[in-house]
């Protein structure tokens, strides 16, 4: 009987862990507040906890907490007594009555991810956005991840929602014509995710590690909501990429290892199997993208690491391809860098001095230093290597470059 | 939904009117837009407003009314006009917003409209 119970437990855990997201998306959809629905959940999951260990798992769980919940939200609709909440108190009966299979339920979560990737959302909230709606994060672990006190996080969020529910943000997928430029909110969104794990070079910070793999795992499950898109696929491949050189980053000290110096036998095989599979599914749709692109960069950076053969020219050219699609500083500064590799140092200086607003960048100065050195001016790569050292905040990429880490054999 | 959407207007945009040569376009843009808006049955109502110059702001304080001539604050975008639209959610009144012909020169603000108290 214990036993039984506990089983009963466990499976309302597990049940909650992995249906969070879907049970929020069609909860939130019905009734358009994304905090009413989170309540709602939050009350059905609840008594889930009392009542299955009691008496047993329902046949269709998912289907039981859905009806639970959205009796909850009809008695929050009741209790606003308008003449519209009695019609939608109908409507949720009606919706009951018929939701008495789970597979009945289409999955919404892409429409959640739509929402919370709006362009009239704040695009600083969009990723914490997500991660708590779909992936049922709390504010806490987000905050810490994105820099900011929890109560900050909680705040953004909560307008967020309120925000969604009072400008009328209607839970969608956007039609045709506009679901490209979307979708790329959406992907950008994801990759922030990602980034907050990866800026963490030193990966001494256990806290911010685990938001690689939910940016992973969100990017999968918009493959499986949306096969058939290339830069999702991009997407998919280029995380997973970076993910695979993951443990090859750092020594036994901590030391940070810039990739041409990395033990590729510590690269996750599987996760680079992957990840070109991905790619080269994308190379069939023929609709090139930021996404693919950077991953495409990645995959030759990971050949030329393995072969030991050098791709300066077709990196060069992919990185004038991404800074088409996406010329923001880091691209551009990684560009000039790729043409000075391929030999274009002095056309790789006016490119570097092209870009805006670098002065306190330190990409920018780390790039200089290298693309002076190919140049022949060590003078200046010291003086740049130096500058870039001094806005540096991680000790290990500051011994990296004071010790003429731009140096490196071509 | 209903929504407010606020037209205002950049210092060039506030000149077409004035301007011999640019003021029949202006308006024909304003005609055709409000037209379609009434067309398509989204229009509940609308209008177009005077200049801040024409403007009077009143305070109340300790009793006492302070009229002022004019805008409280000067600034660079003013309200030219609004419409109140009627359509299913906020991408809807995005979709009006784009085609108004002060986008471009100036900016629409969208505000949706509190639902009246319960009864």
């Amino acid at each position: 009987m214990d036993r039984a119970r506990h089983d009963a437990a466990d499976q309302a855990e597990v049940v909650a862990r992995a249906s969070y997201g879907k049970l929020l998306a069609i909860l939130a959809k019905r009734c358009g507040d994304i905090a009413v629905a989170e309540d709602a959940l939050g009350d059905a999951f609840a008594a889930a906890l009392a009542q299955w260990p009691r008496d047993g798992v329902p046949t269709n769980p998912l289907g039981w907490l859905v009806t639970v919940a959205r009796r909850s939200i009809g008695h929050a609709a009741g209790r606003r007594q308008t003449a519209e909440a009695a019609i939608e108190l109908v409507q949720l009966l009606q919706d009951e009555r018929e939701a008495t299979v789970a597979s009945a339920f289409g999955d919404e979560r892409l429409a959640l991810m739509f929402v919370c990737a709006h362009p009239a959302i704040d695009s600083d909230v969009q990723t914490p956005l997500m991660l708590q709606t779909v992936l049922g994060l709390d504010a806490a672990r987000i905050a810490a991840c994105f820099l900011v006190s929890s109560g900050t996080m909680s705040q953004r969020l909560v307008r967020a929602k309120r925000k969604i529910r009072d400008a009328g943000i209607a839970f969608v997928v956007p039609d045709r014509t506009e679901l490209s430029a979307r979708l790329d909110m959406v992907l950008s969104a994801i990759y922030a995710a990602y980034g907050t794990a990866w800026e963490d070079v030193s990966g001494t910070d256990g806290k911010l590690g685990g938001l690689a793999s939910e940016a992973i795992w969100l990017a999968r499950l918009l493959r499986k909501l949306l096969p058939d898109d290339p830069e999702v696929m991009g997407l998919l491949s280029l995380m997973l990429h970076c993910e695979a050189r993951r443990g090859a980053r750092r020594d036994a000290h901590g030391v940070f290892i810039p990739l041409d110096r990395q033990d590729a036998s510590r690269w996750n095989g599987a996760m680079i199997a992957e990840a070109e599979a991905l790619l080269r599914a994308t190379s069939l749709l023929a609709a090139p993208g930021r996404f693919q692109t950077e991953a495409a960069i990645q995959s030759l950076h990971a050949h030329q690491r393995v072969t030991g053969e050098r791709f300066t020219e077709p990196l060069a050219r992919l990185y004038d391809v991404l800074a088409h699609f996406a010329p923001t500083t880091g691209v551009l500064v990684a560009r000039a860098v790729a043409h000075a590799e391929n030999g274009a140092s002095t056309n790789a200086l006016r490119q570097l001095h092209e870009v805006r607003g670098a002065a306190e960048y330190q990409p920018w100065w780390a790039a200089r230093a290298r693309v002076c050195w190919l140049a022949g001016d060590e003078d200046g790569a010291w003086a740049a290597a130096r500058t870039a050292a001094g806005l540096s905040s991680d000790p290990s990429v500051r011994a990296f470059l004071l010790g003429g880490g731009f140096r490196r054999a071509e | 939904m209903h929504y407010m959407l606020q037209f205002y207007e950049n210092a060039a945009e506030r000149a077409k009117p004035n301007d011999p040569a640019q003021a029949e376009a202006y308006w024909g843009g304003w005609t055709a837009y409000i037209g379609a808006i009434a067309q398509s049955g989204a229009m509940v109502s609308g209008n177009g407003l005077q200049p801040p110059e024409v403007a009077t702001t009143l305070r109340v304080a300790d009793g006492k009314r302070h009229v002022v001539d004019g805008p409280f604050a000067d600034t660079k975008e003013i309200l030219a006009g609004y419409v109140i639209v009627d359509v299913a959610d906020l991408d809807g009144a995005l979709e009006w917003a784009s085609r108004a012909p002060c986008v471009t020169g100036g900016a629409v603000e969208i505000r949706s409209v509190l639902p009246p108290p319960n009864a």
